[in-house]
């Protein structure tokens, strides 16, 4: 019962993931255990392509940031 | 539906009352006591009692009974996630995110401009807008976007209102964002132009985005903290290294630029960054300005709240009869047109529906996302207002305003404001200069400078050392102009997409994002767009801001009434018509200032383009050369300059009108159906989709 299966359980990790959410980057091991529970057939990108991935789609020209 | 929300207890309601007692008092403190200086704590403390009971009351009030947040319904992140767009995520990390993308340059620059009717009349619509208006809008549309699969402004306008209008909002999208970019880039011109330490610490973060860039992808993939404080350190250096270029006569000529150029430079930077692999130069300097953005917003903080300073600006000021230096026309429309960003901004209901409604983890959790970070955004506003307020008058007014009234040499200046009632000596122009490592202060218009020379004087109050303020002030300006590029090569990327979305419309081929092509093609229209106005703004007589932000104030301000009308039609499609004026209201507002500002800038004798455009044709005709054009080629520049400002606001206010017409056209139909209308996602309980 538990949807929020990245709560940040210190106010360092809370301060990493902000800050990497802030950078268009989600959380990695969230995404690894939702390809492994979900998608088993895929391969589990390393953090390096995973983070390759994230930061070509931020800019992808939907986002947007203020002025 | 159960409620997320507790019933007040006894305590609660002696300590709400304490909160709204306390907030009455210093809000009078700040409105009625004249003629003797006031502490900004009062204005701080004011401001935060009025965000504590806007959010306690109203925002719960449009929780429960406009919105219907249900905390039980499953939210996007919940029933689309995939662990990358889409991924339920903790309310406080959406909160950081959230806000982090809000936050800008926006409310930093139009308090700024506005302390020229005294700090009051900017406070009070910060404080009211904010409550009203922009929490409520940005709230509202991230209420609208989580209801709608996290759809897109946009998408949601084409379903709600219909193919016609969607499509011509998108259209007012993108001219609006040209005119933020093409103002933004203007402020970074104008806090550069003869600044060789300026221009050098800004020109030192391209090689140190590469170097970031490289070592992010292929020495130490993804390592965001590391790479981050390298580049921090590197920066703080260049700071550092920034006052031997400026005392370095050779040095120096390397880096010192009119405005003419600087827009030059400028506009081939933004190709470039856009154009170039976004992992080289773009992400890498938005780490860093993301990260440098949250860290010298925190630092203002500190500052005010430290050094407390007392505000030197009156409460009001005489030019709220509309003949102030900074912007020209009266408080009304002008004053709601210049704050836009801190009050309210059109640009956060983007964001509202973009990423933010896609990590939401519960519904219940979008107040305090939505309606509480824009809360925290008009918090740096009125940090932005006190640290101007707290400049010497004089000086204030030296900066802001343009050479072409006050003189361009430091007597001319100081006789002409003091002549103003603000009492200010040539030497403490030219001292105040001497502190910030600069050869002169005026002239510098754009807010970007004034809040630097603020920050620069609240922290050396704090920390006083020698040579000290020269550094925080280059600091606060590299940090200023380093956010504001970043919004500049990414908002030029985004424009980029979109014209070769609607070009693809006409070609297919220059659809293809992949294709060189294309890209170039669409990114050299799209700099285009913004460079012109950028230019126009760095020739511009009166020195480009004062012509230049108004545009920007209305087009803000008329997305802004564009999201707010939407979400009255939904309020009325969702048959919740008794609370219709909670989305009505501001959004009428807004409209009305949008028109009035644009009628007066086209009709009225003396502040409208048309009067511009007008005494210089005059001029032309009788073979009269008006400065700053020193030829009849430049003269019909400026001519030509603002019949395109005329135009375009001629074709912001054709839009509101149009939007107007079409949401009016769908309240009425909504108004007469006897069921709902609003095209939401259907139920889906939480229980019956959490793992």
């Amino acid at each position: 019962m538990e949807p929020n299966a990245s709560a940040p359980r210190s106010l360092w990790q809370w301060a990493v993931q902000t800050a990497r959410l802030c950078c268009g980057v989600p959380d990695y091991d969230v995404y690894v255990k939702h390809l492994r529970e979900h998608h088993p057939e895929r391969p589990v990108p390393s953090y390096g392509e995973f983070f390759r991935e994230r930061q070509e789609a931020r800019y992808r020209g939907t986002g947007g940031r203020c002025c | 539906m159960q409620s997320a929300i507790p019933k007040p207890s006894p305590a609660g309601k002696i300590l709400w009352a304490a909160i709204a007692i306390v907030g009455a008092w210093c809000l009078g403190v700040v409105a009625l006591r004249r003629g003797e200086p006031i502490n900004a704590i009062w204005l701080v403390t004011a401001s935060i009692a009025v965000f504590l009971i806007g959010y306690r009351f109203y925002s719960r009030m449009i929780a429960t009974r406009v919105l219907q947040l249900d905390p039980s319904r499953a939210t996007p992140s919940v029933l689309r996630n995939d662990g990358l767009d889409y991924v339920p995520t903790d309310r406080w990390v959406v909160f950081g995110h959230h806000f982090a993308a809000i936050a800008g340059a926006g409310p930093l620059v139009g308090p700024v401009l506005a302390a020229q009717m005294g700090y009051l009349p900017g406070t009070l619509w910060i404080l009211v807008g904010v409550v009203f208006a922009g929490a409520v809008q940005d709230f509202m549309i991230l209420g609208l976007s989580l209801r709608r699969d996290g759809r897109s402004l946009g998408h949601m306008l084409r379903e709600e209102l219909g193919e016609v209008p969607g499509v011509i909002a998108m259209v007012g999208v993108l001219v609006l964002m040209m005119i933020v970019l093409a103002v933004l880039a203007l402020v970074v011109v104008k806090a550069l132009t003869h600044s060789p330490w300026g221009t050098f610490t800004v020109a030192a973060t391209i090689p140190i985005a590469l170097l970031m860039g490289v070592y992010l992808r292929f020495v130490r993939p993804g390592r965001i903290l590391e790479v981050s404080i390298i580049g921090l350190i590197l920066l703080l250096a260049s700071i550092w290294y920034g006052k031997t270029v400026n005392d370095t006569p050779t040095l120096a000529a390397l880096f010192d630029f009119d405005a003419k150029a600087l827009a030059w430079l400028l506009i081939g930077y933004g190709f470039f960054a856009s154009v170039l692999p976004v992992w080289l130069l773009l992400a890498p300097r938005d780490y860093l300005s993301t990260f440098l953005k949250i860290g010298t917003i925190a630092l203002l903080a500190l500052a005010i709240f430290l050094a407390a300073p007392t505000l030197q600006m009156p409460a009001v000021t005489k030019f709220i009869d509309g003949t102030g230096p900074v912007f020209a026309g009266n408080l009304f429309p002008f004053l709601f047109i210049t704050i836009a960003c801190g009050a309210v901004s059109g640009w956060h209901s983007i964001i509202a529906s973009g990423t933010t409604p896609k990590l939401l983890a519960n519904e219940g959790e979008a107040r305090l996302v939505g309606y509480g970070g824009m809360l925290m955004e008009a918090f740096v506003a009125i940090m932005a207002l006190i640290a101007a307020a707290s400049l010497h008058p004089g000086v204030y007014f030296a900066m802001n305003s343009p050479g072409a009234l006050v003189g361009t040499t430091a007597e001319q200046a100081a006789q002409t404001i003091s002549s103003w009632g603000f009492l200010v000596t040539p030497a403490e122009l030219t001292d105040t200069a001497r502190n910030i490592g600069e050869s002169t202060i005026l002239g510098r218009a754009g807010g970007a400078p004034t809040l630097a020379v603020g920050m620069a004087q609240l922290l050396h109050g704090i920390m006083p050392g020698e040579g000290m303020m020269a550094l925080w002030y280059h600091y606060a300006i590299l940090f200023e102009a380093l956010f504001i590029l970043t919004t500049v090569d990414a908002g030029t990327r985004v424009g980029r997409f979109m014209i070769q979305e609607l070009a693809g419309m006409a070609w297919a081929p220059l659809k293809q994002t992949e294709s060189w092509v294309g890209n170039i093609v669409a990114t050299v229209i799209c700099v285009g767009l913004w460079g012109y106005f950028l230019y126009q703004g760095a020739v511009d007589p009166l020195g480009g801001i004062n012509t230049l932000w108004p545009l920007f104030g209305i087009a803000n301000q008329m997305l802004a009434a564009i999201a707010l009308m939407l979400a009255t039609v939904v309020t009325v499609k969702l048959k919740r018509q008794r609370y219709v004026l909670v989305p009505a209201v501001p959004a009428a507002w807004l409209v009305i200032c949008t028109l009035t500002a644009g009628w007066q800038k086209i009709f009225d004798a003396k502040i409208s383009f048309t009067a511009a455009a007008q005494k210089y044709a005059d001029a032309m005709a009788s073979g009269k050369l008006l400065a700053p054009a020193k030829s009849m080629d430049e003269m019909q520049r400026i001519i030509t300059n603002n019949r395109v400002d005329m135009a375009l606001t001629a074709l912001f206010m054709l839009l509101v009108l149009t939007m107007l017409f079409f949401s009016l056209r769908s309240i009425v139909r909504a108004w007469r159906a006897t069921h709902p209308t609003a095209h939401e996602e259907p139920y889906v309980a939480l229980s019956s989709v959490a793992q």
